[in-house]
């Protein structure tokens, strides 16, 4: 499959009279974008904000965070089967809009953590705090059930985006990338002596606020399948999960998958990229078995040398991925695997709660129990009602100044398992 | 799968309004880390774990409820579910305990998260 991505960069965003894309300035009409959220009888109101790199804004609780792009030539539309009609996607011509994000946010339940700071030490941890964001508060009609409170955000969130998305379809890109992909027979006869590496991506899928959709299907119904890297750039995966900010994967992160990036940069050069791998982190034990059998067996079929799997979440995902290291360990497929850690605050603790000798090749994200002081912060978009629970309950967390202490896991990003974090060694 | 094949251990009082008439359920009103050392009891009787014993992120500590399914046969000690059941109990310590924070609210959006993720394995269990 060959996708040609457009990069439109956008250098500002403005709430103007009509939505419209001008010289790299997106102005958005509010009447419109909130016209878009309320088709959703779920949702009594919306506002719309904007948040900027540098400014002193706190945004919490964060649900998601979507790139808004569009589907200019080829098959299907963004969010297949969500958006746009069920039709295959990853192929033809797709623009993004760069430099900026739709950021929805809404208290679903009362624990939700999701802060993403604009300025200060918590903007270092997360990467949201770079992008130029439009920010959507959803409130909900009375009496709402939380699981269709998340469903209505979730597709509020894609429906703004789309509409964003739609509004660069007559530019012309600033950048153009073309990502390309072999059939089986094509890459073993074009890269005979390079290595057949492919990416196995788990995706949370464990009921309410810990889910993900595969062209709107939800992913604990899906056994292990393969798709072409490039079918994620069209919005094929999507995000419904709610909690574990630091390490969950916004749609953004679906979207800009790092993982899927690098191993294209090096696609033909020192590695074959033959194919994406999705498979599942369910509760059910015997689930989790049918999942990691079924990937191991997939990487055989398909004569890899390696892989990298990435983990989504914390707990009892660590299970699913060291079942899919070991599996596909033992049919001589070599394996790095992509994870987080909970060390514990002195990071002296075991970091996950399953581990095996065949997961040799380890990259973490970083400590989420890593302790941080967030700053009073000017303005909050969304609401504090959860960080100053937390805050207020205990003397350590607020302190004197309107400071809070708290631990990386409840930043947006901070120890994203694809690596689209900002945690590193270098 | 049948229902009479799996026992559920709980500490959720939702999970024991919702499913005490239809299934095998044992109800305890103790804490996260007491619930899991109840089934890793019942591991060293010879029952199998059927769920696994943490939840996908909202951490244990935080959350103070917690619904595990076991097989209700005995066999052979099940050394797989005692690893997993282990490793759950140590992960208990790494969090700070924040489960006597929050208001009544939020309580019962703990209690039904954790009857989502139960639920979801219901229906793995009972599709065959």
């Amino acid at each position: 499959m060959r996708l040609e991505m457009g990069h439109i960069y956008i250098k500002d965003i403005q709430f103007a009279s009509e939505s419209k894309i001008e010289d790299g300035i997106l102005y958005v009409s509010e009447e419109a974008v909130k016209a878009v959220a309320l088709e959703d009888e779920h949702i009594k109101s919306v506002s719309f904000d904007i948040a900027k790199p540098g400014e002193s804004v706190r945004i919490t609780p964060v649900k998601d965070v979507i790139e808004p792009r569009v589907k200019v030539e080829g098959r299907g539309g963004i969010f297949p089967g969500v958006i746009s009609k069920v039709d295959t996607v990853g192929e033809g011509k797709t623009y993004a809009l760069k430099g900026m994000a739709v950021v929805t946010a809404g208290k679903i339940v009362g624990f939700q953590e999701g802060i993403i700071d604009m300025t200060g030490p918590g903007a270092d941890y997360t990467p949201f705090s770079q992008t130029l964001n439009l920010v959507m508060v959803c409130e909900p009609i009375d009496g709402i059930k939380q699981h269709d409170y998340e469903k209505a955000v979730r597709f509020a969130g894609f429906r703004v985006a789309a509409y964003i998305g739609e509004l660069a379809r007559e530019l012309t890109p600033d950048e153009t990338k073309v990502y390309e992909t072999c059939t089986i027979k094509e890459g073993l006869e074009k890269y005979p002596n390079l290595p057949r590496v492919a990416y196995v991506q788990m995706l949370q899928s464990q009921g309410l606020l810990h889910d993900t959709y595969v062209y709107g299907v939800d992913a604990k119904k899906i056994v292990p399948t393969i798709l072409s890297p490039t079918e994620i750039m069209d919005g094929a995966i999507v995000s419904g999960n709610c909690v574990s900010a630091c390490d969950k994967n916004p749609t953004y992160v679906h979207e800009n998958n790092p993982v899927v990036h690098d191993l294209f940069e090096q696609h033909g050069k020192t590695i074959n990229f033959v194919c994406q791998i999705i498979t599942n982190e369910n509760v059910y034990l015997a689930d989790k078995q049918r999942s990691s059998d079924w990937t191991a067996k997939l990487c055989k079929m398909l004569d890899l040398d390696g892989v990298i799997v990435s983990q989504e979440g914390f707990g009892n995902p660590d299970t699913d991925l060291i079942m899919n290291c070991k599996k596909i360990e033992a049919e001589g497929v070599k394996t790095v695997i992509i994870t987080d850690e909970y060390a514990g605050r002195d990071g002296k603790s075991q970091s996950l709660a399953d581990a095996d000798a065949a997961a040799d090749a380890v990259v973490t994200g970083g400590n989420a129990n890593q302790v941080i002081i967030l700053p009073k912060l000017d303005k909050v978009i969304g609401t504090l009602d959860y960080v100053n629970k937390i805050a207020g309950a205990s003397e350590e967390t607020l302190r004197e100044d309107g400071s809070l202490e708290v631990e990386l896991q409840v930043l947006t990003g901070a120890t994203n398992e694809t690596g689209f974090n900002k945690l590193s060694a270098r | 799968m049948s229902q009479n094949d799996y026992i559920i251990l709980t500490n959720n009082p939702l999970v024991f309004e919702k499913l005490a008439d239809t299934h095998n359920v044992v109800y305890k009103d103790i804490s996260y880390e007491e619930l899991l050392k109840e089934v890793r009891d019942r591991i060293h009787e010879g029952h199998s774990l059927l769920s696994h014993p943490l939840s996908g992120s909202v951490k244990p500590k935080e959350t103070p409820y917690k619904s595990v399914m076991i097989s209700k046969r005995k066999g052979e000690v099940d050394q797989r579910s005692l690893s997993l059941i282990e490793n759950a109990i140590q992960a208990c310590g790494k969090f700070e305990d924040k489960t006597g924070k929050f208001e009544q609210k939020v309580y019962e959006d703990f209690q039904l998260i954790d009857w989502t993720l139960l639920d979801s394995g219901l229906a793995s269990a009972d599709a065959w």
